[in-house]
């Protein structure tokens, strides 16, 4: 975990700012904010450095393409073409010519510089309002070169943390189950990647089954169902050494964990004689408790972020529906009450709305209601998709999604997808192979 | 607990059989289906001559028809016959679902075939059982017949 630290030192915080651009992300973004991007420069001795030990030509610009490509996918802004740039990025990093940039449309700049200090990677960068003519951020950091990319996320999040009063969610990870195979026989293996789909890497060989991985707050450790021995368990999983342990002794199936908010338990579902129950269990002490008893399906529980209550859903109306109960189990209560089944309630991270999955009439939708069950809002419909995850500062949803094969049963895929709260900018998240039951990391940097 | 176990299912047969014959025009036999419980034989296959190896369920339900009870009494006259096979009961669901529901109630469907084989005097010992959810359909079609196919509990002979 050292080589991911990254040292952050603010050389310059801006001047107190009024009138400044601001970028609203209560609304479905029609107008995204024109911003140019310029190329992070970079002194020919660096260049040839860092070409050396990442053999990227010019890691400056690397660097940003990668600001630029999340800003894009982000749907907020539109990132101007860099033929139409007037000035060079060192000129440009120094004193950007307003009228310049104003001539192509550009709202905000971001100029910058990289340079090879002690074997380290030394980047600064500016944020710069164009119409006000001012500097609105700026910012240095130093890292081990190999976290370029990671550089670029981060720069990424600073600007949109200044731009929309938000944090960003780009520094994140994403653990999900990458899939290959005829749709009967699929090999699943637990793979990890940057938010963008970069750095992608499979933590299982595809030798068991495994399903649903969660990532714990930190997110250091990830929960996950492995078929291990055909022994359907819930497994703990350390993603820096790669250690991994069953969780409890359990006489039967273990299904559908997550982590409490503190990271100290795992929730979960147990399957017996037919009937499943929602217990937890505590990692340090290992004592483990039941949270319902109904002879009904009650599964896919997730806590609120501040621990005091539980969603899950459970059959007993005889359908599928959304629960709300006290985390130690008392005072259920039944959430959805619109036309179709529910299922798979997560808490969103800022604790006002769950996300969930809806079937009606032969059709599934991703939504969100608020914890009392009012104010559902369905963001997407498709054939076949379920289980949301929230992006860590709870604007963006991912999920998996389905395609319905031909008449021969051909035509099969799995892919993630994302889309905003506003219910706009539904995109799919790029990943090498096919993929399913997605989970955003919280924020690396803080 | 066993005991109300059975009780409940066989009042659940009796009322889905009250229901059949109530609304039995509106149950149609559909070549393969009825209503939406697959009825052919397609996918079945057979632990000895004359014994298929699994039932079928309704959307949703953990409820054994007729047919079902059949079959699992023919596997339960098997079982006594052959008194060292030992058996696992795979629970299946249909793609229509959430993955965790799913797993549940795979479980679900091959916990109601051990009861029943139970009630034939087969012990638990002999029976292990274990969900697959949505993961492994025997049919990769996106259609009503496929999925009939799909939501199954299988026999499984474990040694």
């Amino acid at each position: 975990m050292k080589n991911f630290l990254i040292t952050l030192i603010i050389i310059l915080i801006p001047i107190k700012s009024f009138g400044l651009i601001e970028v609203d992300i209560t609304r479905g973004n029609l107008n995204p904010l024109p911003i140019a991007v310029s190329p992070l420069s970079i002194d020919e001795e660096s260049r040839k450095n860092f070409e050396n030990i990442l053999k990227k030509k010019n890691i400056g610009s690397e660097i940003s393409s990668i600001v630029e490509n999340n800003l894009k996918v982000s749907g907020l802004f539109n990132p101007l073409n860099k033929d139409a740039f007037l000035q060079e990025p060192d000129i440009a990093n120094l004193k950007p010519r307003f009228e310049d940039w104003n001539l192509i449309k550009a709202q905000a700049l971001i100029t910058g510089k990289v340079s090879y200090v002690e074997e380290k990677l030394r980047v600064e960068f500016r944020l710069w309002d164009v119409l006000a003519g001012k500097e609105m951020m700026a910012l240095a950091f130093t890292t081990v070169p190999n976290n370029w990319r990671r550089v670029g996320h981060i720069i990424t999040d600073k600007v949109y943390e200044r731009l929309t009063g938000e944090k960003g969610y780009f520094d994140t990870r994403i653990i999900y189950v990458a899939e290959e195979g005829p749709k009967t026989q699929r090999v699943k293996k637990l793979a990890i990647m940057d938010q963008d789909g970069a750095n992608n890497k499979f933590l299982t060989l595809g030798n068991e089954l495994v399903l649903t991985p969660r990532f714990n707050p930190t997110s250091q450790m990830v929960t996950y169902l492995s078929y291990f021995r055909n022994l359907p368990r819930v497994y703990l999983l350390d993603i820096e050494t790669g250690t991994q342990e069953v969780v409890g002794d359990f006489p039967g199936m273990t299904f559908a964990p997550r982590f409490s908010p503190d990271g100290k338990k795992i929730i979960m579902s147990f399957a017996k004689d037919g009937n499943s129950e929602i217990y937890t269990m505590d990692l340090e002490n290992r004592i483990v408790e039941k949270i319902t008893n109904h002879p009904s399906i009650d599964t896919s529980p997730s806590y609120s972020p501040d621990g005091k209550f539980i969603s899950f859903n459970s059959d007993r109306s005889g359908y599928q529906q959304i629960y709300v109960m006290k985390s130690d189990g008392s005072n259920v209560k039944r959430i959805s009450f619109g036309k179709g089944i529910y299922g798979t309630p997560v808490w969103s991270p800022r604790g006002d709305l769950i996300a969930f999955t809806k079937l009606h009439k032969g059709k599934f939708y991703i939504g969100v209601m608020r914890t009392d069950g009012s104010g559902e809002r369905l963001l997407t419909e498709n054939f076949y998709q379920e289980a949301p995850s929230w992006s860590p500062n709870g604007r963006v949803l991912i999920f998996y999604r389905e395609t319905k094969t031909d008449s021969k049963g051909k035509g099969f895929s799995a892919k993630l997808w994302s889309i905003d709260l506003t219910g706009y900018n539904e995109r799919q998240v790029p990943t090498p192979t096919d993929g399913s039951d997605p989970s955003w990391s919280s924020l690396l940097s803080n | 607990m066993k005991l109300s176990k059975i009780l409940k299912n066989g009042f659940l047969i009796v009322v889905a059989c009250l229901a059949l014959s109530a609304c039995a025009t509106s149950k149609k036999t559909t070549g393969q289906m009825q209503g939406d419980v697959y009825t052919g034989t397609d996918t079945v296959e057979y632990l000895a001559s004359g014994v298929p190896d699994r039932v079928f369920f309704a959307t949703n339900e953990s409820v054994l028809t007729t047919a079902s009870r059949e079959t699992l009494r023919k596997q339960a006259a098997w079982l006594r016959k052959n008194s060292k096979i030992t058996i696992v009961l795979e629970g299946h669901a249909d793609e229509r679902g959430t993955r965790e529901y799913n797993l549940a109630l795979g479980e679900r469907r091959a916990n109601a075939a051990k009861d029943y084989l139970m009630t034939y005097g087969i012990s638990s010992d002999r029976i292990s059982v274990l969900s697959y959810g949505k993961e492994r359909p025997v049919d990769s079609g996106s259609n009503p017949l496929a999925w009939s196919k799909n939501r199954r509990s299988v026999t499984v002979k474990a040694n």
